[in-house]
């Protein structure tokens, strides 16, 4: 069962937020890693880079595809989840958790207005 | 392809209670993975898996004329099946040396089965058709009666020996033997996609959920696993072995895809022998290699080989190796860049990865 926590933002591109003061912890959902299966290889930028919402930020690699990775929020990356690099599986195993990908310092807050609350993406991935 | 048109298989019903993801494979529904691709392609490699193959298409050539057909359509020489219940691979190839098909041929008592892929059912059967009128032989497609599964892995045997007849662990490898699963009658070549030992099991498809549900049960204690064709293809690319559509097709020839060693040119005539001759004396064009590249990301199929600056191949298939633990791709280049150990890239999303071609197979199992 996939599970979609309510206190998380949710974007089209399949990315969720978590805001944690003015800082945003970015990773991709359950639906997401389910899609993709076994993840084998996560490509994150440097810490220090910005970009702006929408941006590509990385790739995701699984056995099967490889995606690209979309900026939920604009920002300043802080950190990236360095454990991703020796156990990718993490993405799979516990996407919300210790499969966390990168946190950004937002830059404009406001922005999460527009992303999508747990119900909302639940009923956008079933159609 | 409408959702109409898409056919599946009498395990379809069976997979999805397992909670398989299913995908459209050649315009079957089909399981690509249960749990995941990883451990069903580690079970396969250390216990034993369980696939549905039943979307292949099963073709009997019987008749006076049968072995002269057979013989004449296919590049192996049928003389290898000296008597009833041999098998060998094989392929179908076209007068100017392109690939119809691969295939496995059973030679049993009285007809020949022919097992061919899914996606070229149809296409095979106009082949053969086309050039059966000079023959005594009557065909059947019995692909829609017929279900297969493959029983794979190192605990195979173990499993299946509770069903046959004859000793299994004596049977020879591409021999064929029968057994009864559950009451249902089944037949078995020692033959498989995997790499591992193994049996390809073929009945009655009405009966086809009986026979999944016995094998999964009897395999319970060996640790067997239902696999996806996720794993069935991650694990066919690390044993060496091609796929049709990416390996082989119609402007491939199975000496170009290094199935030499199953071409026998020194036969009597077969269709295609003529192309396949000047090949071999005046040299291949391309060639399909295998290579190993560096890092974590992976090569996959239409990605450019180059060697320096220079554009000189295209992967057909590439995934991690999930068992050797690195990136692994079949790339057809020209001869000259075919040596072992010749070191070239793969364009990777820009970045070109230094990658080196290496001996075929990428696995090899412990006998």
């Amino acid at each position: 069962m996939l599970t979609y926590p309510q206190e998380l933002k949710y974007v089209k591109s399949h990315e969720f937020v978590r805001v944690e003061g003015n800082v945003a912890v970015i990773g991709i959902t359950a639906f997401a890693a389910d899609q993709l299966g076994d993840v084998t290889f996560v490509e994150l930028p440097k810490a220090g880079t910005s970009f702006k919402r929408d941006d590509k930020f990385g790739v995701i690699e699984s056995v099967k595809s490889v995606s690209d990775l979309f900026m939920p929020v604009s920002g300043k990356v802080v950190a990236v989840n360095e454990k991703l690099s020796s156990e990718p599986e993490l993405v799979n195993s516990d996407c919300y958790g210790a499969g966390w990908m990168m946190k950004v310092e937002l830059a404009d807050a406001s922005e999460l207005n527009s992303a999508m609350s747990a119900s909302d993406y639940q009923s956008f991935v079933v159609d | 392809m409408t959702t109409a048109s898409i056919k599946e298989t009498p395990l379809a019903s069976a997979h999805k209670a397992l909670g398989a993801r299913m995908v459209d494979f050649a315009g079957w529904n089909m399981p690509v993975q249960y749990k995941s691709i990883i451990s069903e392609h580690m079970a396969v490699r250390t216990k034993a898996g369980l696939f549905d193959v039943s979307h292949m298409g099963e073709f009997i050539i019987k008749g006076a004329g049968a072995f002269d057909f057979v013989q004449y359509m296919i590049a192996n020489d049928l003389q290898k099946l000296p008597k009833p219940n041999m098998a060998l691979y094989t392929q179908f190839v076209m007068p100017h040396g392109g690939t119809v098909d691969d295939l496995i041929v059973y030679r049993r008592e009285n007809d020949f089965l022919l097992v061919v892929n899914a996606s070229n059912i149809d296409k095979d059967w106009q082949w053969l058709e086309k050039h059966a009128r000079k023959f005594d032989v009557n065909m059947e497609n019995i692909s829609d009666a017929t279900a297969l599964l493959a029983l794979q892995g190192p605990n195979a045997a173990l499993i299946l020996s509770k069903f046959a007849k004859e000793q299994v662990s004596a049977l020879p490898s591409f021999c064929y033997g029968t057994g009864i699963a559950s009451g249902v009658e089944i037949g078995f070549g020692r033959t498989g996609y995997t790499g591992e030992d193994g049996f390809e099991i073929f009945c009655a498809a009405e009966k086809s959920p009986i026979l999944w549900d016995t094998l999964l049960e009897a395999g319970k204690e060996f640790g067997i696993e239902p696999c996806g064709l996720g794993a069935r293809d991650t694990l066919r690319l690390e044993a060496g072995l091609p796929l049709y559509g990416h390996e082989l097709d119609e402007e491939t020839s199975p000496l170009e895809s290094g199935l030499g060693w199953s071409v026998k040119l020194d036969k009597q005539d077969f269709l295609g022998k003529d192309a396949l001759v000047n090949q071999k004396q005046n040299g291949l064009s391309k060639q399909c290699v295998c290579l190993v590249s560096e890092g974590k990301q992976l090569p996959r199929q239409g990605y450019e080989v180059y060697a320096g600056d220079k554009k000189i191949g295209i992967v057909s298939s590439g995934s991690q190796g999930i068992f050797v633990g690195k990136p692994i791709a079949f790339a057809f280049v020209p001869p000259q860049f075919a040596t072992i150990g010749q070191a070239l890239t793969i364009e990777i999303r820009g970045n070109k990865i230094p990658a080196s071609v290496v001996r075929r197979p990428f696995y090899k199992r412990a006998r």
